[in-house]
């Protein structure tokens, strides 16, 4: 059964559609890439799966859990991961505090704990502090841990916001543009990162615009146009695909 | 409610519904440049309806009152935009509401300070003998509100849409981009926004004076209701200002004959509330504002 | 720990990191040896020692301000003073509340006063008029307000900037004027006398020194649990809501529930305050709790600075203290004062804090100023 099935499924906001009909799966421990030019609808795409929005029609479906009309962070709890397009960073908490709050769904002290300081609390902040400074370490972000998150790079930001969507433990992660604004090295990188949460089990479902990265780690490819899917198969196929040219054509790649 | 009764409350309905149509006005114009709500824009009627009251103490004849009271007030607009607004704009929505509260509080302080606690009358434009319309007794001055609202309703339609500078205006809460290309001043344009939208609403605020009084505390009350006409009708939609104002206007002057005047404020708040919680864009559909 | 240097670019899956660390067991560990951890070294007590000393170490500011505080009946009986020392801790409540929704979970209320009355009227009217003994009158109306929280920040906590700020402005207004119109209660504009100072068994707290202690040592337990709340798991998930809701709720985080919880919490605080403030002037009526209270409320919160809730602290001292200076230029002026601070500091803050997920959603699509890090133009945002 595929890890994530996407099915007709259609948004419009108000007048506009700016996704139609699309139907798509991600099978268990795929590298599935998700491309199309400007405006084509990737990005609401993955605003519906991860439930910080709803499809006008469709379904959309984790494994055995439909997900429409979940709320976004039950979407989370049920094993989703997201990074953000232009990273949305806590800016004014630290780095390790950034990868701190991914841990926010495995440990449950509230309130009450927190304020009567019980030990309970202590025992989960501290736990969540080694983890987090466990994924810190295997982003080689460790040495920043202290740094205000604001203070970042480009690249790190990056990484720290995929170390923190990790931090959740998901099943399935959604990286949105996680090679925008990397050089050469960078993206290679991260490519290297990308293989190794899918040897350790993540299926990885991304929304890129740089081909060479696309090509180079995708299983498979998803193309969309003005909201449509055009085609979808491995990287080579899509590559000469016909529809896939001409949708691109005027776009600088 | 006798028949009598129901034409006295919507006459009184339509008086204060001009008001807050001219004040919702304000806060469209203001938000339709900025994307920013001001929250002071109340104490702009207050303030026009007092100063008013200062120049006639000062010997002005009523009319020259009436247009200095509005010119300083734009004046005034103008200055807080270049003084406290501008630098505020890159802020965030969250350090604009706070220092636009902050200038309401300081602008009604000030008020108390200069004009004192009383709430201070103006002479009507053409007497007090009321008219008797329908059963139910007008005020001349209620003919006076109403008429120069909907005069000033559609003066600045012509401007908007009939003059080069207003469609200049228009096309920056469009497509603020695409205005600059143009050669629009983004910045001049939200100058002229402020100094409108104080013009009309100190224009409301003599114009109410000769009726209800004005005093230091009156521009809160009124801010607030010509903000919950505006989320009425729409925010930043101007036809849906005008309508928001009137109707909130008539729905009030309605309640104090169906309930009791005491709660006629509370209308107000019920009706922003409301709409804030089911229908935040109002009637007619509010802008999302393509902020600079 | 071991730590893997930069050269092994290992990415393993969130499983490991999933395998909890058993860590230092109980209480006795070391100081966090992690950097970036939030303050204080809430990571278990220091190293060793008794947890009293423990506790000094880690609050070290928190036990000076208690000592100062405790200690200033013996140098203050100017009843005068004293008085100012009493409102200053309760508005410290009120604000520490507001702290907490303001500065740590960016939303804002300016209709708080009404919490405020909530638990004055409440009080008033529950020991007055039904014969409650005054502090079971003062949890109830505790209750009340956090009901009322609930029930108003629920459909109010989904707005953001200024129609949230307006939703709060009109509730406070409402309950303004069902203070003055539900006049059987409240006996209306005349308000309500006769409120009995609080006592506890023989003790009767009119007595100034002894109020003094008894509603510093109360707003003090309030900062202390209050600081407790901000370097915990709870305060850090606010922090990050305030930031950016988006990726706080796709990390898990429930936001709607966490921002009307500290909404409801911050209700609390308020009308506890008000209680205390009914008991001790013996008197409530509806122009103490105006919409410019509440602005006063607020200005506190500002003024104090958002780092941490030492803000509110900083803020109450500000704010009650300045119109006692105000005072003797102009009686009138300090609601100038309070409006003019709050502009400059809007003014000069370098801070663009809350609502940012917003903001930035605008300028993309307007497509004017560059918003968040450049990019390096080389790849194209979609």
């Amino acid at each position: 059964m595929p890890v994530l099935k996407v099915e007709h499924v259609t948004k419009r906001f108000g007048g506009l559609e700016a996704l139609k009909d699309v139907t798509f799966s991600v099978h268990e421990q795929q590298i599935k890439a998700l491309i199309g030019p400007n405006g084509a609808g990737k990005s609401t795409m993955f605003n519906l799966i991860a439930g910080a929005d709803k499809p006008s029609e469709g379904s959309i479906s984790f494994r055995a859990h439909d997900l429409v009309g979940r709320p976004a962070h039950a979407v989370s709890r049920l094993g989703v991961g997201r990074t953000f397009q232009h990273s949305r960073l806590f800016d004014d908490l630290s780095v390790l505090e950034n990868v701190m709050v991914g841990r926010y769904a495995k440990t449950t002290s509230g309130v009450v704990t927190g304020v009567l300081r019980l030990p309970r609390h202590s025992r989960e902040e501290r736990q969540t502090e080694e983890a987090a400074a466990r994924a810190l370490r295997r982003v080689s972000l460790a040495d920043k841990a202290a740094e205000l998150a604001g203070n970042l790079p480009v690249g790190e930001r990056h990484l720290l916001e995929i170390a923190r969507a990790l931090a959740t433990e998901p099943d399935l992660l959604l990286l949105d543009e996680p090679a925008a604004g990397l050089n050469e090295e960078e993206t290679a990188r991260l490519s290297t990162y990308v293989r190794k949460m899918r040897d350790d089990g993540i299926t990885v479902l991304l929304v890129e615009h740089d081909m060479g990265f696309v090509m180079d780690i995708s299983d498979e490819v998803v193309v969309l146009d003005y909201g449509r899917k055009i085609a979808e198969g491995p990287p080579l196929m899509i590559q000469s695909n016909e529809d896939v040219i001409r949708a691109y054509l005027g776009e600088e790649i | 409610m006798s028949f009598e009764q129901f034409i006295q409350y919507i006459f009184s309905g339509i008086t204060s519904g001009s008001i807050y149509a001219l004040t919702a006005l304000g806060f469209t114009l203001i938000y339709n440049a900025t994307g920013l709500i001001n929250l002071a824009q109340g104490e702009f009627v207050m303030l026009g309806g007092l100063m008013a009251v200062a120049m006639v103490a000062l010997g002005l004849p009523l009319p020259v009152a009436f247009l200095v009271a509005v010119a300083a007030v734009a004046l005034l607009a103008a200055l807080l935009q270049q003084v406290a607004i501008r630098p505020l704009l890159p802020k965030g929505v969250l350090a604009q509401v706070i220092a636009t509260v902050g200038a309401s509080l300081a602008l009604r302080t000030a008020a108390m300070m200069i004009w004192g606690r009383e709430a201070l009358p103006l002479e009507p434009f053409s007497g007090d003998t009321p008219l008797r319309v329908a059963g139910a007794s007008l005020l001349p001055q209620t003919v006076w509100v109403v008429g120069l609202t909907l005069v000033i309703v559609l003066v600045l339609q012509l401007f908007y849409r009939r003059t080069l500078t207003g469609k200049a205006v228009r096309a920056c809460s469009i497509n603020p981009q695409a205005a600059r290309l143009m050669g629009v001043s983004y910045s001049r344009v939200v100058l002229l926004s402020f100094i409108v939208s104080g013009v009309i609403s100190a224009a409301g605020g003599v114009m109410i004076t000769p009726i209800s009084f004005m005093s230091y505390s009156s521009g809160a009350l009124i801010g607030l209701k010509g903000f919950a006409a505006a989320a009425l009708g729409g925010l930043g939609n101007p036809m849906g200002a005008v309508i928001g104002g009137f109707a909130l206007g008539i729905l009030e002057g309605l309640s104090v004959g169906v309930i009791s005047s005491g709660y006629k404020d509370a209308v107000a708040f019920i009706i922003l509330l409301l709409v804030l919680f089911v229908r935040p864009q109002g009637l007619f559909g509010a802008r999302v504002v393509e902020k600079e | 720990m071991t730590h893997r240097g930069p050269e092994a670019p290992e990415l393993t899956s969130a499983s490991s990191a999933g395998r909890m660390g058993d860590g230092a067991a109980g209480g006795t560990g070391s100081p966090p040896a992690v950097p970036g951890a939030p303050g204080r070294g809430h990571v278990s007590g220091g190293s060793g020692g008794t947890p009293g000393r423990a506790f000094a170490r880690r609050n070290a500011g928190f036990v000076v301000l208690a000592v100062v505080v405790l200690c200033l009946p013996l140098f203050v009986s100017d009843i005068y003073y004293l008085s100012i020392l009493a409102f200053m801790a309760t508005r410290f409540i009120v604000v520490i509340g507001l702290n907490l929704l303001m500065a740590q979970a960016g939303q804002i209320s300016l209709g708080h006063a009404a919490f405020v009355g909530l638990g004055a009227y409440g009080s008033a009217i529950l020991v007055t008029k039904a014969g409650f003994n005054p502090w079971v009158a003062m949890v109830v109306a505790a209750a009340l307000s956090a009901a009322v929280a609930v029930v108003i920040g629920i459909p109010t906590l989904r707005l953001k900037g200024h129609y949230l700020a307006m939703a709060t402005l009109g509730f406070g207004e409402i309950v303004l004027i069902l203070m003055i119109q539900l006049k059987g209660l409240t006996n209306g504009t005349d308000g309500i006398t006769g409120v009995p100072p609080l006592t506890i068994g023989g003790l009767d707290f009119s007595e100034p020194k002894a109020y003094h202690f008894l509603v510093w040592g109360v707003a003090l337990v309030v900062f202390l649990l209050a600081q407790n709340l901000t370097s915990s798991r709870v305060g850090r998930s606010l922090r990050a809501l305030r930031r950016s809701e988006i990726a706080a709720e796709s990390l898990g985080v429930n936001t709607s529930y966490r921002k009307v919880q500290v909404f409801a919490l911050s209700a609390v605080l308020a009308s506890i305050a008000g209680s205390f403030d009914a008991h001790y002037i013996q008197f409530v009526s509806p122009d103490q709790f105006s919409i410019t209270f509440s602005i006063i409320l607020v200005t506190s919160v500002v003024v104090g600075g958002f780092r941490s809730v030492w803000g509110a602290l900083w803020g109450t001292m500000v704010v009650v203290i300045l119109p006692e200076v105000v005072k003797r230029f102009n009686e009138d002026a300090v609601n100038l004062v309070f409006g003019l601070m709050l502009i400059l500091l809007m003014i000069f803050t370098p801070i663009r804090f809350g609502w940012l997920d917003g903001l930035r959603k605008r300028l993309r699509r307007g497509g004017g100023a560059p918003s968040t890090p450049p990019d390096g133009g080389r790849k194209r945002g979609g």
